[in-house]
């Protein structure tokens, strides 16, 4: 009698396809697209990482963060700092803004892993806080004010002269380019970084530690190397994402870059409107979350207050989101993590 | 003299995130529920109370006693309809439901009163203080102090010398148990969070007494509270009280050294606690 | 008619079914053990009955009325009061707190109130303002069965009393039953050890696999026939 487990699924195979076909798109979209949509999808694909990346945090992780700024804000001064500091090219440093975000993540964990579950929340809050007041603190990157990066730094940025002579394009436009390929190259890796994670043995222990903590170290999984492998994961992708974002904005100030409404609140209801816990769930979140951005926008504070009040009642009516409510109808799964037992005569039904 | 003084300062200051504490400590006590909306809830009740006394004309302490059974209503109508859906072994609900709350109220406010900031009307006695030896105490922070006593005093007695904080406390050990004593868990849960309610409009009226606000200070009220309570240790509230005050003392020193660093100062003070005492001054023995 | 019955009652925890369609009948005085090896379902059939787990509503009456929908604080108001298996004081509460807490559903017009409930089990008076939990296993199921009879209970529903304790000290414990029975209040017993239940029952329910394998008075009931409903007949 011989048996096998599965993870893929036959419309997985279509999707695998249908999402080359996509990407494809996406690589090729600044030879047809405008500014505008590049900048805008830019903003989808940043906000798609930090979604991505929190929901491995609080979804698969059950580590509920509201300190996600914390990260953002550091990778972003990270950049900043090497590049007014340092003198390195804005593209290179971005690569420094992960490794700024970690050099705060052990700490942060270090505290924030002595409080559980609500507190932790708060817990990284705190911290987030202590981070934002500290760098206001650094004259040399403008203080509480903040600062721009020089001329010469975002002028002579790498690959910028090539992607100005390929697209016949000026240079901020080309700067937008550049920055658009790195934010797809980043969601592109973090989607496949967490979907390969959660098809390990990693994967498996995660899920463990999230549904029965003394259940999972009962069959020998080590929690607490979990929670810290996830944190710093989360906290590295997050600085690059955070390190990208303000390489584009070009500006930075500590309200800005440290703002718990811009880089945790949104990211929260992306990812609880999409679907916690399903890789598919931020992706449809950050796409609802876009229309009702360009729906709202001239209301100002209603947009805030109408996504709030979605999250909280998908939250109470469908804990899983609207993905979840999706894949439960028809039965979808584009990213399959779930494991199916075949053969020994226990044929098993979907999960 | 002048560290007595800023010291003495730092003593009352605590009085006040005490108050913005016990209610946050309340709630957690009983049903393990951390509510992050808990500050903008405190930030609307100042705009509560700052309604009543323009309507109606009423002085800040009158129209604190109308805004209690508004807010207790309210707080009671959250819990029963909004947050007893949220209880349970998932974390994640009640977290994200409160932090929801938290954005869907602070905006509200934004539409409703603008960003601009507003204070309670002060009077002779808001802004008066008495002498004691060298050192000036303003009679506000000293009533501030004195309320922040009483509350706990108040809810002390609560818990301990009624048949509801026995209901109170008989539910956070155990509420299915407490169900076969004729308890119903969600409404002891719905009575006090009208409590706490009653607890943040007083809270409220301080706010709006002392300092001017604006809808967005609620998340930074709801984090000093949070320290209080972290630092006093889950489940006490004299425990609180201490938190708020050593928040309050690192807030005024650090103020005194250096402006910039006040808010600073106290978050350091926090993370030091939480660095050597993990489960706070205070811990009740059995969590 | 009786004060309270079952009837075809069915329940499960998720998927797994424990009780398969079980009757039983409580008459007014009367005390009922059920007795039955571990996993047979006897503190599931408490938990119904009590409201912790829900029902059908026909599936329990209780004086007539369809109760079995209801949630426990109702259940308790209208008269049933649970001794729960494992005792379950609330460790915050001191021995009297906990005794005073079992009438805050209902108070009921009877003999029982602190004075009475001391009386009945003197050695409480002496340690009111102990912690309920830091008493001995016999003096803790004291408390629990003092808890329940506070409300003044017209069912009382006793979940496994004896479990874990002393044979002399099991004695004490059902020493207290007559006086409970003569203020008023039919008993449901559920119980592990034969002998205890046999004493103290005018009738027993023997249950095996969540159904009722045997019934009748201790008197009319062989050794053999109960052996048999209990770990099921040797085929």
């Amino acid at each position: 009698m011989t048996y096998f487990v599965q993870t893929r699924t036959t419309i997985s195979g279509v999707s695998t396809a249908l999402g080359a076909a996509i990407l494809f798109c996406l690589i090729l979209l600044p030879f047809f697209a405008g500014r505008g949509l590049i900048q805008d999808m830019f903003t989808i694909l940043t906000m798609l990482v930090l979604a991505q990346l929190w929901n491995l945090l609080a979804g698969y992780g059950g580590l509920v963060s509201i300190g996600q700024q914390a990260f953002v804000g550091m990778g972003a001064y990270t950049l900043f700092g090497v590049v007014i500091l340092g003198g390195v090219d804005p593209v290179a440093a971005t690569l420094c803004s992960g490794l700024g975000a970690l050099v705060i993540a052990v700490p942060t964990a270090f505290f924030a892993f002595r409080l559980n579950g609500a507190y932790f929340a708060i817990g990284t809050w705190v911290i987030a806080e202590v981070v934002r007041l500290l760098v206001a603190q650094w004259k040399v990157l403008g203080g509480g004010t903040g600062t721009s990066l020089p001329r010469d730094a975002t002028g002579n940025m790498w690959f910028v002269d090539g992607i100005k002579a390929l697209l016949n394009i000026k240079t901020s436009a080309a700067r937008d380019v550049l920055a658009y390929w790195l934010a797809l190259a980043l969601a592109v890796a973090t989607i496949a970084g967490i979907y390969w994670l959660l098809r390990t043995r990693r994967g498996l222990a995660l899920a463990a530690v999230r549904d029965n903590i003394e259940a999972a170290k009962s069959v020998g999984v080590d929690a607490a190397r979990m929670k810290w492998v996830v944190f710093l994961t989360s906290a590295f992708g997050t600085g690059l994402a955070g390190g990208l974002i303000y390489m584009q904005k070009a500006r930075i100030s500590p309200d800005a870059a440290f703002s718990v409404t811009d880089w945790t609140a949104y990211v929260i209801f992306i990812v609880v409107i999409g679907g916690i816990g399903t890789i598919e769930g931020p992706i449809l979140g950050v796409l609802i979350f876009v229309v009702l951005q360009s729906l709202l926008a001239d209301f100002g504070s209603w947009y805030l207050l109408s996504l709030g009040l979605l999250a909280i009642v998908i939250m109470l009516v469908a804990p899983r989101g609207l993905w979840g409510l999706l894949s439960e109808r028809t039965g979808l799964h584009i990213f399959p993590v779930q494991r199916r037992l075949h053969g020994l005569g226990l044929e098993t039904s979907e999960e | 003299m002048i560290w007595v003084d800023t010291i003495a300062q730092g003593i009352l200051l605590g009085g006040l995130y005490a108050l913005f504490a016990a209610g946050l400590s309340l709630v957690f006590g009983i049903m393990r529920l951390v509510n992050l909306a808990h500050g903008d809830l405190i930030v609307m009740g100042a705009y509560l109370i700052l309604v009543l006394v323009t309507l109606l004309g009423l002085s800040p302490f009158i129209a604190v006693l109308v805004a209690m059974p508004l807010m207790f209503a309210l707080g009671w109508g959250l819990q029963k309809h909004l947050l007893n859906r949220t209880l349970g072994d998932d974390i994640l609900p009640p977290l994200l439901v409160t932090f929801g709350l938290s954005v869907v109220l602070q905006n509200a406010l934004l539409e409703g009163f603008s960003a601009d900031s507003q204070r309670l009307p002060t009077d002779m006695l808001t802004t008066a203080s008495v002498q004691i030896g060298s050192i000036a105490l303003g009679v506000m922070p000293l009533l501030t102090f004195a309320s922040a006593i009483l509350v706990i005093i108040c809810l002390n007695q609560i818990f301990y010398r009624t048949s509801l904080g026995r209901a109170f406390r008989a539910t956070s050990d155990d509420p299915v148990t407490a169900s076969l004593m004729g308890i119903k868990p969600n409404q002891v849960f719905a009575v006090a969070t009208g409590i706490a309610m009653i607890i943040v409009t007083i809270a409220a009226l301080y706010l709006g007494l002392r300092s001017n606000f604006d809808p967005n200070i609620g998340p930074a009220r709801l984090i000093y509270a949070f320290e209080a309570v972290i630092i006093g240790g889950l489940g006490s509230l004299w425990g609180t009280l201490i938190g708020g005050i050593i928040i309050g003392v690192a807030q005024t020193v650090g103020a005194a050294i250096n402006p910039e660093w006040q808010i600073l100062a106290g978050h350091i003070a926090f993370l030091v606690v939480l660095l050597i005492r993990p489960r706070g001054l205070f811990p009740r023995a059995n969590d | 008619m009786a004060l309270l019955q079952t009837d075809e009652l069915i329940a499960h925890y998720g998927d797994f079914q424990a009780l398969f369609g079980v009757d039983i009948t409580l008459n007014e005085a009367e005390v009922v053990a059920i007795i039955g090896a571990n996993g047979a379902g006897k503190t599931t059939l408490m938990r119904s009955i009590s409201g912790v787990l829900r029902n059908a509503a026909q599936a329990i009456k209780f004086d007539g009325a369809a109760i079995g929908d209801r949630p426990a604080d109702e259940i308790m108001a209208k008269g049933l009061a649970m001794v729960p298996e494992g005792r379950r004081l609330f460790p915050s509460l001191s021995v009297e707190e906990n005794l005073l807490i079992g009438a805050y559903g209902r108070k009921g017009e009877g003999h029982w109130t602190l004075d009475t409930v001391y009386n009945l089990f003197p050695i409480l008076r002496a340690k009111r303002t102990n912690p309920g939990t830091a008493l001995s296993g016999g003096q803790q199921q004291m408390v629990a069965i003092g808890r329940a009879l506070m409300s003044n209970p017209r069912v009382l529903l006793c979940d496994e009393i004896s479990l874990g304790l002393a044979p002399v000290v099991i004695k004490d414990i059902y020493k207290a039953v007559p006086a409970i029975k003569a203020a008023g209040a039919s008993l449901i017993v559920v119980e592990q050890d034969i002998g205890q239940a046999m004493a103290v029952a005018d009738r027993v329910y023997c249950m095996m696999e969540g159904q009722v394998t045997l019934s009748g008075t201790p008197a009319s009931l062989s050794r053999d026939a109960i052996h048999d409903a209990y770990f099921g007949a040797v085929a």
